[in-house]
């Protein structure tokens, strides 16, 4: 819309508050392309040191073994689906607040990662309960609270599908993202009380053996490198999003890419 | 309130809707003895689940209801026109839908509880419950009616939507007869079931109003 | 004492108009013309405060609109395609109850002489399921007459209308103008009515 990019124009030329200048689609398009190769990087650096220390540094388990290691997989992405749910629901309520749409695409944008993550981080935990307990699920309060936040990503990511108004579906969006992010402590609240009143002896994945240093560097390692892996991904995202809901504006249609 | 008398009205006056979904909680509850067996001491450890969610699910099919033919009739538009405000008409709404599909539920489950072999207690216990949880159920899930208001797959959606968000008072519900059960005493949960109600009940019509307005623009 | 100041409207992808003024002083009414899908209801729907414009302003009298919706909604009344009518509510009901949940109390004699005026006599207390198209029409205009709003928005009130009722209503808005009273009205339809304005889409 020529108008919005005016208006955009003006007030960068104003000089007004630094921020609001990236707070434009247009404005920001470059500036993800820049950024996300340096993501990808930092993503791939920290993800080999966070590997090795996890495969080679951190020392064998005396009770799990081997198959321990995959905490370093399980543990992060449990993490990062929390974070970035906090994330999406931040910059949801950002858009609904102050009526821009970059923050409702970013929250686009972040969703299918933070879904990602979650259900990595149930496969990495079936996979790590089957040597351990025999069974490929366990009902422990973390996996159940993670599986219902799984649940609440595919709420959000159906529900912004369905609507085919982009602007309503940024703000259906919001509502309901606030309304999982408030609920998501009573949730867990609600599974880790039943689960301490149902489970008599059975193991819990909380239980995890005593830290040693080692095992928790490479757990933030590997952490720091899905964050950067989600960064990357969602800006790479972004750009698709506002190429598909700008396609109408003539910047987009000048662009080299979309010429071609 | 004016809401809640034309709600009422209109539920008395179609009323195969209504009934429809209490069926589906009768049929539905005695769809698990056939299921699972007929073996008393197991259907008496089942039963506060099970009536929950069957609850649960009869709740969801009367949650479009709420505002859809008000929406398609044009009614719905006119509330949010209306000079009252629309938290108050909202809040309203919730209130005959809690009476229509809730309450009914309430009654129904220590019928129902008694093909499960529940004692008297048991069933004191589950109605307290329900009474409690019904109201919750019917606030959340209105978020929900409200945001799927008019969209694709509505039905499907909508249960995508608002099932995680029952979790807790599912837990909280059914863990209270489990727990008077147990001889822990249903307290507890009972106590953190109204919490959730008095959260629900001052947050939800907010977000339903919020929803609305965008339903409408 | 409606005035609306470069008004933007964007419906999806699509800018329906932009940089739109209006204004309605007591008295005078607004036609808005325009082919299907140029913005008519979704112009109408903005000034009813029921979407917010992507970029303007609306103001009734001196303040926006946005500042106090509820006095704007308490002065206004907007009627929409959908007949906003409970089928399974008798006309007699669907008054009352319209009114109580604008806060007001209607007595039935002024609605029954609501319905009377609009040739409903008779059939007032059936539930407006059983009235014909024009009927359930008439109920709705019934509702101008017994809220007493100074604002009329009305978004093809002309549709399924005979012409007796076509001359009614045109005599109700007519009153209403003479009262003080402004409307704003989208129609196919050429209204013979004094003191109006027209706005192309």
């Amino acid at each position: 819309m020529s108008q919005s990019i005016v208006t955009d124009r003006i007030e960068t030329g104003r000089g007004v508050i630094h921020w609001f200048r990236f707070a434009s689609p247009y404005s920001f398009y470059p500036v993800a392309a820049r950024l996300e190769p340096w993501f990808w990087a930092l993503a791939i650096a920290f993800g080999l040191a966070g590997l090795w220390v996890g495969f080679f540094v951190a020392p064998t388990d005396a009770q799990q073994g081997e198959g321990y290691r995959i905490i370093f997989v399980h543990v992060p992405a449990s993490w990062l689906s929390m974070f970035i749910y906090l994330v999406m629901a931040g910059w949801a309520a950002i858009g609904l607040a102050l009526n821009t749409r970059l923050a409702g695409m970013w929250a686009q944008a972040l969703a299918p990662t933070g879904a990602l993550m979650a259900f990595l981080s149930l496969w990495t935990g079936a996979f790590w309960g089957k040597p351990m307990w025999g069974t490929w699920w366990v009902w422990d309060a973390r996996l159940t609270s993670e599986l219902i936040l799984f649940f609440l990503y595919l709420g959000f990511i159906a529900l912004q599908a369905a609507i085919d108004d982009p602007r309503r579906a940024d703000k259906a969006g919001a509502i309901i993202a606030l309304v999982g992010a408030i609920n998501v402590p009573i949730i867990y609240f609600s599974v880790k009380w039943w689960n301490t009143l149902h489970q008599g002896s059975s193991v819990s994945m909380t239980k995890a053996p005593s830290m040693a240093m080692t095992m928790f560097t490479g757990m933030i390692l590997m952490a720091l490198c899905f964050w950067m892996y989600s960064i990357a991904i969602a800006l790479r995202r972004v750009r698709a999003i506002i190429l598909e809901r700008e396609a109408h504006t003539e910047w987009v249609q000048q662009l080299p890419e979309v010429k071609a | 309130m004016a809401v809640v008398r034309r709600d009422l009205l209109l539920a008395m006056r179609r009323k195969t809707e209504v009934l429809t979904a209490l069926f589906f909680f009768v049929i539905v509850t005695s769809l698990f003895p056939l299921g699972i067996g007929p073996e008393t001491a197991l259907l008496r450890k089942i039963a506060p689940g099970v009536l929950w969610v069957g609850a649960l699910l009869a709740t969801m099919l009367g949650l479009q209801r709420m505002f859809a033919a008000d929406h398609a009739d044009g009614t719905l538009e006119q509330m949010v026109l209306s000079p009252s405000p629309l938290a108050l008409l909202v809040s309203g709404k919730n209130i005959a839908h809690w009476l229509v599909s809730g309450l009914p539920l309430v009654v129904l489950a220590p019928i129902l509880g008694i093909q499960f072999d529940l004692s008297g207690g048991e069933l004191g216990i589950l109605m307290l419950s329900l009474l409690l949880g019904t109201p919750v159920l019917s606030l959340v899930g209105a978020i929900g009616a409200a945001l799927t208001l008019g969209v694709r797959g509505g039905g499907v959606l909508l249960s995508l939507l608002v099932l995680p968000l029952y979790v807790p008072a599912l837990i909280f519900g059914a863990g209270a007869v489990q727990a008077y059960n147990s001889g822990l005493g249903a307290a507890g949960h009972l106590s953190l079931l109204a919490a959730l109600l008095v959260i629900a009940l001052f947050f939800a019509p907010w977000a339903t109003t919020a929803a609305l307005r965008i339903a409408l623009e | 004492m409606l005035s609306a100041h470069q008004l933007t409207c964007v419906r999806g992808e699509r800018t329906l108009f932009t940089g739109l003024d209006l204004a309605v002083g007591a008295g005078e009414w607004l036609h808005v013309r325009g082919g299907n899908g140029c913005g008519k209801t979704s112009l109408l729907r903005l000034l009813a405060g029921l979407a917010s414009p992507a970029a303007g302003e609306i103001r009734w009298g001196e303040h926006p609109v946005r500042e106090d919706l509820q006095a704007y909604h308490q002065a206004m009344l907007f009627l929409g395609h959908q007949g906003a009518v409970k089928e399974e509510l008798t006309a007699l009901e669907n008054l009352q109850l319209a009114a109580e949940l604008d806060g007001a109390t209607l007595d039935e004699e002024e609605a029954i002489a609501a319905l009377h005026r609009f040739g409903l006599k008779g059939r007032e207390h059936l539930p407006v399921r059983f009235l014909s198209a024009g009927q359930k029409r008439r109920v709705l205009l019934a509702r101008l007459v017994t809220r007493k709003a100074k604002l009329w928005i009305l978004d093809e009130p002309f549709t399924a209308l005979d012409t007796r009722a076509v001359d009614m209503l045109g005599g109700l808005v007519g009153e209403h103008l003479a009262e003080g009273g402004m409307a704003v009205v989208t129609s196919h339809q050429a209204i013979p009515l004094g003191n109006g304005k027209a706005i192309e889409l």
